[in-house]
């Protein structure tokens, strides 16, 4: 081996290796930083039920997030399975309508989320007439979620092994029976995986809610009725700059709620597996 | 009951149809009104004087994507180079998750902690430099950007090595390669389609991407002037001023959201090219 070869490779060792732990590195950072700073702003006062200019309470905004992301997946979830089972069960293989329901996934999936903002405005809170409102905010949110939705039961359903389907048709049941009585609760891991992940993107929304749920910081009393979630209610503290050790405590409760929704749908995951094999 | 399903199904189709009537109708007459050209390439942004050009912030968006890239690519594909060749069995799975919970902190989160850890460090440095400024510029949505697409592009480039065949690596090896050079001259050259689709896939994050932007690029609507300078995005252009627009002012703000709405679609057609030529491979 020449030399200069010898060097290559460790110089490009060196960088593979620096990249990893600049990537790492960045992750503790975040996670230590705002831990370390918005842990001990976590008072008691900030968990009272209303807000007030004295008392930045980010118990609304929790509550009215807990009602948004129930809402959204109400919406969200039958579409979502209903769609995957027929792709996966019904749809025959090179059927154009399947590839036309693939290219409008994949076209959700990429939109950013101030466009869903706008058009939730334009559609939910203009032309129906809506208004900001909590409900408008849920069914711009399901919008969002579908296609992950979707991906992630569809994948599941494909993961059931074709043995059960033919078991169930052999003791006589029938095809509906067989998708709700044997495939269904075989993929119930993997389809919980998908709503977990959802649960988590809808918590941390921020762009697509401001215009369509607004910004009201009091629990909203019914669904027309407008209101911030936990994400919006971060943001409007921070750039307000007035409370930011609010701001930081609210940082905190988000990322707790995303690091616990990732572990659970992994370990949601994890189970599928381990039921197929 | 099939027809049930069928109609679920349809839900997708109609809300991507939904979603392309309600922008363009409201979007394309105001672009008549002020003239696709004042538009499109107007570099002033004045609605009190009922000037709306967007070309600030179209070049602010490709210019914090870019800068997003240079940082966010290389890191990434070197990154992903160590998951899928020399991390440790053992702590693969914490590291995997780590990405993943890279993934899923919200972007608000982000562009927080951008304001409070990265805007700091930029207004020190330039103000060591003389050159003033609060550390909202292009660099340090740029910054944060890269950090946010990291996951994206490790994702994806991990499953693409992944998928090259075990051959191609014990051949290289067997033929006296190197570890390094086997990767980076087989490897990656073998996943090259999946490698550039991850890196597309970043740049509609990144040009998408708005809360966290906002919360560090300064907001300027004003031709971009330096890495160092404040900056407005197409995204942030809309949150920050659709509040309070009216008439022709908010029809511009969706407009802009159309002209970014062409790009997300641009780039997710790029994607899915990307995926079918890496399929046939």
């Amino acid at each position: 081996m020449t030399k200069g070869r010898k060097i290559e490779s460790i110089i490009l060792r060196v960088l593979i290796y620096a990249a990893a732990a600049v990537t790492f590195a960045v992750l503790l950072f975040l996670l230590a930083y705002i831990l370390i700073n918005g842990v001990p702003n976590l008072k008691p006062s900030l968990f009272s039920l209303e807000y007030n200019t004295e008392n930045a309470s980010l118990m609304p905004a929790l509550i009215n997030t807990v009602i948004m992301t129930l809402l959204s997946l109400v919406i969200a979830i039958p579409f979502g399975i209903f769609s995957a089972i027929f792709l996966v069960e019904y749809a025959k293989k090179g059927n154009r309508f399947v590839g036309i329901i693939r290219l409008t996934t994949e076209t959700l999936q990429g939109i950013p989320s101030i466009v869903y903002g706008l058009f939730g405005m334009l559609f939910f809170v203009t032309a129906l007439g809506w208004g900001y409102s909590i409900l408008a905010g849920a069914f711009t949110m399901s919008i969002m979620i579908l296609p992950l939705i979707m991906r992630t039961t569809e994948e599941a359903l494909k993961a059931v092994p074709d043995t059960y389907r033919e078991g169930s048709f052999g003791l006589g049941a029938g095809k509906l029976r067989t998708i709700f009585r044997i495939v269904l609760p075989a993929a119930v891991p993997g389809i919980m995986a998908g709503v977990i992940l959802a649960i988590g993107r809808i918590m941390g929304e921020t762009a697509a809610l401001m215009y369509t749920a607004g910004t009201v910081p009091d629990i909203a009393a019914t669904p027309m009725s407008s209101g911030r979630t936990l994400a919006v209610h971060m943001y409007n503290l921070s750039s307000e700059g007035l409370y930011m050790d609010q701001a930081y405590a609210t940082a905190v409760i988000l990322l707790v709620v995303v690091v616990a929704m990732n572990a659970l749908s992994a370990f949601a995951a994890r189970k599928l597996t381990k039921g197929t094999r | 009951m099939q027809g049930v399903f069928f109609l679920a199904a349809c839900a997708s189709v109609l809300a991507v149809a939904l979603i392309c009537i309600f922008l363009f109708a409201n979007g394309i007459p105001a672009m008549s009104e002020i003239g696709i050209f004042d538009f499109l390439l107007g570099e002033e942004w004045r609605p009190s004087n009922n000037i709306y050009g967007i070309l600030p912030m179209i070049m602010g968006s490709i210019y914090v994507t870019a800068g997003a890239i240079v940082i966010g690519v290389p890191i990434g594909i070197f990154t992903s180079v160590f998951m899928a060749h020399y991390c440790p069995k053992k702590i693969y799975p914490f590291l995997k998750s780590a990405t993943e919970l890279l993934a899923g902190i919200p972007s608000v989160v982000y562009g927080f902690f951008g304001l409070v850890v990265i805007v700091p460090m930029i207004r020190n440095y330039t103000a060591a430099q003389g050159i003033g400024g609060n550390g909202q510029t292009m660099l340090t949505a740029s910054i944060i950007l890269g950090i946010m697409i990291l996951p994206t592009i490790i994702g994806v480039t991990e499953s693409a090595m992944r998928s090259v065949p075990d051959q191609y690596y014990e051949g290289s090896l067997a033929l006296g390669a190197t570890k390094e050079r086997t990767i980076f001259r087989i490897v990656i050259p073998a996943a090259k389609s999946g490698v550039i689709a991850g890196i597309v896939l970043g740049i509609g994050r990144a040009i998408g991407e708005t809360m966290a932007v906002i919360m560090v690029a300064g907001n300027q609507p004003r031709m971009p002037q330096g890495i160092l300078e404040g900056v407005r995005t197409m995204t942030t252009n809309i949150v920050m001023e659709m509040g309070y627009a009216a008439d022709l002012h908010r029809e511009a703000l969706i407009a802009t959201a159309v002209v970014l709405f062409v790009f997300i679609l641009i780039i997710n057609a790029c994607v899915s090219l990307l995926n079918r030529r890496s399929e046939n491979d």
